[in-house]
């Protein structure tokens, strides 16, 4: 996993609440079996109208947007079903650190296991990154782990909590599933004294 | 105290934070969720979130294709096929079985679980099972899902089988690889919220429309970071399909989990099934079960109150679970919602509907109903369509299917003649699957389409690019199939 230590990038709005995963990657794309490209299906729905065309309304097919590697949206962002493939999609498109008052749990984990950052602030924080970003052409943050704090050239300043070892696991791109199997012997010990039945 | 709890003692892993850890555990009451937390903690590595053993582990084609590709770029194994059991039902058609696949891409992710459960040994309930169907309504029926088990899955409704007062809940499919890994999974401790059901739910009034009344009180982040935990007279009376259909729809809630105390309701039903425990071993699991249930005086981080007998059948009007409104109401006004940020919100939903403000419920017309999903596709909600139906015709503007949970239910219902009596009123009578819930098979709705569903989501595009969905209870899609518009269940003339 590529390790998450202190990342500037471009800042894209996507100005809604509740942004469930259905619209994050649309369920046709979830019959891949690889875990990469899916980049191109990130928000389908709302990137193209029905006849396949780029949807010039929506805020991420802007010119303006290309490139941004930093998503600032709303409340309760990634809700909905499971699935990892919204992180995929994000990630293949390039964003590295999501900034939203808050996100739905299931999607937070999953963003941990892909490196990518999930990043709580408060409403009136996340209102003024997405303003900055509607208003300054080219805008970009930075966004520091090692500090847990977000900044801008502009004078803008935050910083956000996050739990103790994901910022660990995000600075180092630890592997989950090495770390678990160093307790092999506890994990053992616990099936001796519970057998399958 | 069982047994249990004092061995960890014993083994000799005697560290300071340890002892006292178990110590504290025997002396301050505890929930329902706390205890099998506490059961299943294998152990705290310093700085590190707890790991916590898996009991089952329910997968199917859709989030373990690349799970099972991480296992072999690094030569690992299933470490726990036993715990482990598959089956194919996101992505299968509901026509007969043994008609091919047409989507090339859903026959190869079928085609990758099917090789990968050979390869790694994990038990498949194949496309020609007859135990095959939805996971979260196969796992119960049978008696694969148990009081007290942790049971996680690459699906956000695995919060189904709290129903039977076991900890479950959804996984991504990296934590899919890590379980089929390790059988473990690294988890931080969730709060808890009691959420007490006084009162009675009324005639034609159901589980569905208690959780879509529990959404719509608390909203679709209500319970972000809670395991829920349902109690009361009104929940106790449910039936095991009632409580699944209420645990099912937690996560709609934002839920992490969502359980039910298990109760003689419980053991009936897990009893005698196949992979519930037998004799001595039964006996030996229901005394374990029935000290499961909360201890008086244990305490919870959030607490919400509801009385049954004020809840009536629900519709959905917006585009998330939460947009509720009684059957008897109307499509709320802008003017009635507080922030603007709610006001912009509404306003793309009810474009995105086709809806108008102020518009009665019951005169909204359908399109499609689908009767299925892992909410209400199981017996007791078929038996209930069923009833509502007979003696009466589908809406000829309505295309109206019914799918059964799995091939069990459709077996069980073609005994006691349920098909018989959808098909004469002009539904289809389909195979199992996931269906039309999320639109991944081929079936799928229209742009512009308007459903009334017994499915958890309404999502924008969620039964199909454009699809307008109404999530209801199943009686009141079959009444809405019938009257050709919604319509209130309860002054429902039963043939």
């Amino acid at each position: 996993m590529q390790p998450f230590r202190v990342h500037q990038g471009k800042v894209a709005p996507l100005d809604r609440a509740n942004v469930d995963t259905d619209q994050i990657i649309p369920k046709q794309f979830l019959k891949r079996i690889e875990k990469t490209g899916f980049g191109e299906f990130l928000f389908y729905d709302w990137r193209r109208t029905p006849d396949g065309k780029p949807n010039s309304t929506f805020s991420l097919n802007q010119p303006r947007y290309a490139g941004a590697s930093v998503l600032v949206t709303g409340r309760n962002f990634g809700c909905g079903s499971s699935r990892e493939h919204a992180v995929w999609a994000l990630a293949n498109a390039g964003f590295r650190a999501v900034i939203a008052p808050s996100f739905a749990d299931i999607f937070a984990n999953n963003c941990v296991q892909n490196g990518v950052l999930t990043v709580v602030l408060g409403e009136a924080e996340v209102t003024e990154i997405a303003r900055r970003a509607e208003q300054i052409p080219d805008y970009q943050v930075t966004v520091d782990l090692e500090h847990k704090q977000v900044r801008d050239q502009g004078g803008f300043s935050a910083t956000f909590q996050l739990d103790g070892f994901v910022r660990h696991r995000l600075l180092e791109g630890l592997d989950d599933i090495g770390l678990t199997l160093k307790h092999e012997a506890e994990i053992a010990a616990y099936e001796t004294r519970h057998p399958a039945l | 105290m069982s047994g249990k709890a004092w061995t960890g003692v014993r083994q000799g892993v005697l560290r300071g934070f340890k002892v006292k850890y178990f110590l504290k555990t025997m002396a301050e009451p505890r929930t329902l969720f706390e205890k099998i937390w506490d059961e299943h903690v294998v152990c705290v590595p310093p700085g590190q979130p707890p790991l916590l053993y898996i009991d089952l582990h329910l997968v199917h084609e859709v989030t373990s294709p690349q799970a099972f590709d991480g296992l072999r770029e690094a030569g690992r194994r299933v470490r726990q096929p036993q715990r482990t059991i598959a089956t194919v039902d996101h992505n299968i058609p509901t026509e007969p079985r043994g008609t091919p696949i047409t989507d090339p891409i859903a026959a190869r992710q079928i085609a990758a679980l099917q090789k990968n459960c050979k390869d790694f040994g994990v038990p498949l309930f194949d496309m020609d099972s007859p135990e095959q169907g939805i996971v979260h309504v196969i796992g119960p029926e049978l008696g694969l899902t148990q009081p007290g088990k942790t049971i996680v899955c690459g699906d956000s409704h695995t919060s189904t089988h709290g129903a039977f007062g076991a900890l479950a809940f959804g996984i991504g499919t990296s934590e899919v690889e890590h379980v089929l890994a390790t059988q473990c999974v690294p988890q931080r401790k969730p709060k808890t919220m009691l959420i007490r059901v006084s009162g009675q739910l009324g005639e034609g009034v159901t589980a569905k429309d208690l959780a879509l009344g529990v959404i719509g009180q608390i909203g679709t982040d209500g319970a972000t970071g809670h395991v829920i935990e349902y109690a009361g007279e009104a929940v106790r009376a449910l039936s095991m399909e009632g409580r699944m259909t209420l645990c099912n729809m937690s996560i709609e809630a934002g839920a992490r989990a969502a359980m039910v105390a298990p109760d003689e309701t419980t053991f009936a039903y897990v009893k005698s099934r196949r992979f519930a425990p037998k004799d001595a071993e039964w006996e030996k699991s229901v005394a374990h079960w029935r000290g499961l249930a909360s201890d008086p005086g244990a305490r919870y981080n959030k607490l919400v109150e509801i009385d049954a007998s004020t809840l009536g059948p629900f519709v959905t009007w917006g585009t998330n679970p939460g947009m509720v409104v009684p059957i008897g109401g109307r499509v709320p006004k802008l003017s009635e919602l507080k922030t603007d940020a709610d006001r912009q919100a509404a306003e793309r939903m009810l474009e995105y509907m086709g809806l108008e403000a102020g518009t009665r419920m019951e005169d909204i017309s359908v399109d499609r109903v689908f009767i299925g999903s892992c909410t209400n596709s199981r017996l007791e909600d078929l038996r209930a369509a069923a009833r509502v139906a007979k003696g009466y015709q589908v809406n000829p503007k309505v295309r109206a299917m019914v799918v059964p949970g799995s091939q069990a239910v459709k077996r069980a219902a073609e005994r006691e003649g349920l098909d018989k009596i959808f098909e004469q009123a002009g539904f289809e009578w389909r195979e199992s699957g996931c269906s039309m819930c999320l639109g991944m098979n081929p079936d799928i709705l229209q742009p512009g389409e308007r459903c009334a569903s017994t499915s958890n989501r309404n999502f924008e595009g969620r039964q199909g690019r454009g699809g307008r969905t109404h999530l209801v209870s199943p009686m009141m899609a079959a009444a809405a199939a019938i009257a050709g518009h919604f319509t209130d269940i309860r002054k429902w003339q039963f043939q």
